[in-house]
């Protein structure tokens, strides 16, 4: 495939994937905002793949290497952080537990 | 493994993603499409491990450790309340990440071919560019969230001019590089730019706009990402970025329809220092007088009320109240009373940050009304109890034309019977806008930390 042919079906996804993403993210309720952000905080953590092919593919020398270490260090922060944090936010969410008061090792901590 | 079986299984992980925000559309299975998400996450790790040619390996793993390793204590160590700056924390290094992907690949391109295509210069100067600004950006919000630095408004002469001559210093130097002046140096002076444009554009912006900030920082790091696709001719990277580019977008205008502003007014108005002038004209009518209430006499109110709804705003965070409102209101509760809660969509330092909060408290969420739903129906509520809110419930919004917040939707909780206000003191917030709630004949303010009240009230609800 020419180098203008895949251009072209790269912006033909990037079109798609923003009106894809308006259309998904518009169903999203107020009340989700925050796992909302974090949750695709944790997706632009793909950003892991092309670290780590600058780091395994880079071949030009200590200079790149470094570069795509910190690459590498920075993204997956950003990978495990953000699916981590958002579990642990939408585990909270909950529907009314049967007639059972506060959780006592819960309160005033 | 094969290209094309390469790509077939990133198309995997571009579908899980899009599982894992459609599962967001209600909180009975959000949880799930997260664990999708990461599960797609892992296939795209492991697909680009197989990638032949790759070397390195262990380095790799190594790095992974290292960077994964603190995610994984930053992400379980954080309070609840701590939220905002985390979310910035791990904004940032994904903005980051993306823009030295961005100056090693120049590296690699610049020697041997001459010039990269003008498509991959493109990509490669908008990724640095909008990576370094989201990196420098974020860690300025994280400062400001975290308390490291003043969260008011950092402003000086010429501000605006200073910023705009950066951005317009690294957009030249980043159409130089595109055009063909091919030096490497330039790209890294522009990521140097980006990342002192980065913190001067946050640093005059305040506190309470944070939930604007915060969602266009999202924004970028994502179109970082999708820009990096470009670079690396990765569908996978392009669709993903772009679906957090799109999240981000839409987060930031809400915010801005929330608060009636225009996104620019957020981002370049410096809210807290201009409003200072129209402040005083606001609070020059002599507002009547305050009705202050002991905890005892509010009890009182409460827990002969039919319906009570709480009114949280970032003082709730601030005090760390969650828990103690969850107590009141369960007591509350087991004396017949209504509770729910209304919450603003820009309540809080970023957008949704009271319902984490609540629901850290094990508030059951159908008990969270968003304002559309709460504000019908404040007029059949007997105490409506602001909690640490002020701008959200301020009436001068809807009805005086000098007040810098006029036109922000707010919560009517002057429809209600009653209100009780939960304030430190009569300082004006953190907008230093007069708030006519205070002398409204219906309010009573009960003065002190959020926290010591609620207890206090939660002891004398139980003697009454």
């Amino acid at each position: 495939m020419s180098h203008n042919t895949l251009l072209v079906f790269e912006v033909t996804i990037l079109v798609l994937a923003i009106f894809l993403g308006f259309e998904v993210i518009s169903k999203v309720p107020a009340m989700l905002h925050t796992p909302l952000m974090s949750g695709t905080n944790a997706i632009h953590g793909i950003v892991i793949v092309g670290a780590m092919l600058v780091l395994g593919l880079g071949h030009k020398g200590p200079f790149t290497w470094v570069l795509g270490f910190v690459a590498v260090v920075l993204a997956s922060a950003n990978v495990v952080g953000g699916f981590v944090v958002t579990d642990r936010m939408l585990q909270m969410f909950r529907k009314r537990e049967p007639a059972k008061p506060a959780d006592p090792t819960q309160n005033g901590t | 493994m094969g290209v094309n079986v390469t790509n077939l299984l990133y198309l995997v992980t571009i579908v899980t993603f899009i599982l894992a925000l459609r599962f967001l559309s209600s909180p009975a299975h959000a949880r799930r499409g997260n664990q999708i998400g990461a599960a797609g996450m892992l296939v795209a790790i492991a697909v680009t491990f197989a990638k032949s040619g790759l070397t390195d390996y262990w380095a790799i793993a190594v790095a992974m450790v290292i960077g994964g390793g603190f995610g994984a204590v930053a992400a379980r160590k954080v309070k609840m309340t701590a939220m905002p700056q985390m979310v910035a924390l791990f904004n940032g290094v994904g903005g980051g990440a993306a823009a030295l992907v961005s100056l090693a690949e120049l590296h690699r391109i610049l020697p041997d071919p001459g010039r990269p295509k003008v498509d991959i210069g493109i990509a490669i100067v908008l990724s640095a560019l909008i990576g370094s600004i989201s990196f420098a950006g974020s860690m300025i919000a994280f400062a400001k969230l975290q308390e490291l630095i003043g969260g008011r408004p950092i402003t000086y002469a010429g501000q605006q001019f200073v910023n705009g001559a950066l951005f317009i210093a690294c957009l030249s130097a980043g159409v130089a590089l595109v055009a063909g002046w091919q030096q490497e140096w330039l790209l890294w002076a522009l990521a140097a730019g980006a990342l002192v444009f980065g913190v001067l554009f946050v640093l005059p912006i305040g506190g309470a706009d944070m939930p604007v900030v915060i969602s266009l920082l999202n924004a970028f790091t994502g179109l970082a990402a999708a820009a990096t696709g470009f670079e690396l001719e990765s569908n996978v990277l392009i669709v993903s970025g772009m679906l957090v580019g799109a999240s981000g977008t839409l987060l930031t205008l809400l915010m801005g329809r929330a608060m009636n502003r225009s996104v620019t007014n957020v981002l370049f108005g410096a809210f807290g220092q201009v409003s200072a002038g129209a402040a005083a004209v606001a609070a020059g009518g002599d507002g009547g007088t305050v009705r202050s209430a002991s905890a005892e006499d509010v009890a009182v109110m409460l827990a002969y009320a039919h319906k009570v709804v709480f009114v949280p705003g970032y003082g709730l965070a601030v005090a760390q109240a969650q828990h103690d409102v969850r107590a009141l209101a369960d007591l509350l509760e087991a004396k017949g009373v209504e509770v729910t809660y209304a919450i603003h969509p820009v309540a809080g330092r970023m957008p949704g940050h009271m319902n984490v909060l609540l629901a850290e408290a094990n508030v059951p969420y159908p008990q969270l009304k968003e304002m559309d739903d709460a504000n019908p129906e404040f007029s059949r509520t007997d105490v409506a109890v602001v909690v640490g809110a002020n701008d959200v419930v301020n009436p001068d919004a809807r009805s005086n034309h000098g007040s810098p917040i006029y036109g922000m939707p707010i919560l009517n909780v002057d429809d209600a019977q009653a209100v009780v206000v939960l304030k430190r003191s009569m300082n004006p917030g953190f907008a230093g806008i007069e708030n006519p709630l205070f002398y409204n004949p219906k309010t009573v303010m009960l003065f002190g930390d959020a926290k010591a009240s609620i207890v206090q009230l939660v002891q004398d609800v139980k003697n009454v």
